[in-house]
């Protein structure tokens, strides 16, 4: 598959060497040219001839995107810094460009909520790391009240599991 | 007399654009919140609007429900980021059902993307500018001023050439296509409206509101040598 990933931070650089790995063709966009320096971390190969492509340019300037690759692109991940820019790209991708896989990540939990309802697929880190840290907080308190159960409560906390 | 019909405005960003925006709006007598997610500019503008101004990212929900988006009659996104007012403007119109919504483009080449995402009308001042100086240059027969797609028309101006065989006619015996009316012809430094005794001279402005699509049947009419000057 061709994947396209636009933004190539921490997140886009390891998705595209993962899927480099895995086989696929990636293509990855990003408008800092230092990017590039991201992509080849702990690869023994150059970026390039590892079969990767990297272009330099704007994610919202059409030419860019078409440079990179996106009317022959499997899968679009948008994955910059800004979860405006992931919004907008995304739709470009899925309206104007009828790729058929559109995955943006958003950070802000409430706009991925609303854009996700209106078909954007979406992936929060944000929700994934609040829901963590809950259940891993509510696993420590109850281990906690296991050890030491409130003075004076233990007759009511029989129910608790 | 009729009091105008007072709005509740949202008005995003407080560069010197939005700022201004929202000043004239409250001098008309409308109720505004000006939006501005710099600490610092928000600090300098809230010593003149006070209440009127608020701190935050509208591009978060909250900050816009806070605002009251839900009752608001227009929101206006004139930060200095597309990104910013496309979001701005598609979460006002689609989930918050805000009824106008005037967004402003930075960058020209990304007009297609308000385009795209439905969001109109659209002020770019970059494209204001260059309708000016197209509207200077003498060579430039037509000027399309304004597109009213909902309406389904169209405003444009167009030059009277010397040599237009509709010179020392009168208005009323011009065989315009249908669907096309005259609003006013600018002659030297004189505006008049015309009528049917109208005689058109060489060198008149006439500006004109159109059904769509029928712009060069008019020109060709007056035998101007129409240059588009809009793609649109």
């Amino acid at each position: 598959m061709f994947i396209l990933i636009v933004g190539c931070g921490r997140v886009g650089a390891s998705l595209a060497r993962t899927m480099l790995k895995e086989g696929h063709d990636v293509s990855c966009l990003d408008e800092d040219p230092e990017a590039h320096a991201r992509l080849e971390i702990n690869l023994d190969k150059a970026w390039e001839d590892m079969g990767g492509q990297f272009t330099v340019g704007a994610a919202l300037e059409v030419e860019a995107l078409t440079a990179a690759g996106i009317e022959k692109a499997d899968v679009f991940v948008a994955s910059t810094n800004g979860d405006n820019t992931n919004i907008i790209i995304s739709q470009i991708a899925k309206r104007r460009f009828n790729v058929p896989t559109v995955i943006a990540r958003i950070l802000d939990p409430l706009r991925a909520e609303w854009y996700e309802r209106q078909g954007v697929h979406t992936i929060c880190p944000t929700r994934i790391a609040v829901e963590m840290l809950e259940s891993e907080v509510r696993e420590q308190a109850k281990r906690a009240s296991g050890v030491a159960p409130k003075l004076g409560a233990a007759d009511h906390e029989d129910d608790e599991v | 007399m009729a009091e105008p019909k007072r709005m509740y405005v949202i008005v995003v960003g407080a560069g010197k654009v939005g700022w201004n925006i929202a000043r004239e709006l409250i001098e008309k007598g409308h109720e505004v919140t000006l939006i501005e997610n710099d600490r610092d500019r928000y600090q300098t503008v809230e010593q003149e609007l006070e209440h009127n101004i608020q701190y935050g990212d509208a591009s978060e929900l909250w900050v816009l429900e806070r605002a009251g988006v839900q009752r608001a009659d227009m929101v206006i996104a004139v930060t200095g980021d597309d990104e910013d007012n496309m979001l701005i403007s598609q979460v006002s119109k689609e989930k918050y059902l805000v009824d106008r919504i005037i967004a402003r483009v930075n960058n020209p080449r990304n007009l297609e993307h308000f385009e795209l995402l439905g969001i109109r009308p659209v002020v770019s001042a970059t494209d204001l500018i260059i309708r000016l100086i197209e509207h200077e240059v003498p060579e430039y027969g037509l000027v399309h001023l304004l597109d009213l797609p909902e309406q389904h028309l169209e405003i444009i101006e167009l030059l009277l050439p010397e040599n237009s065989h509709v010179t020392g006619q009168r208005v009323g015996d011009l065989q315009l296509p249908e669907g096309t009316l005259l609003i006013s012809v600018l002659r030297g430094s004189e505006g008049l409206i015309p009528n049917a005794d109208t005689v058109l001279e060489p060198g008149d402005e006439i500006l004109a509101v159109l059904d769509p699509m029928i712009e060069e049947a008019v020109t060709d009419y007056f035998g101007a040598e129409a240059v588009r000057t809009d793609e649109g």
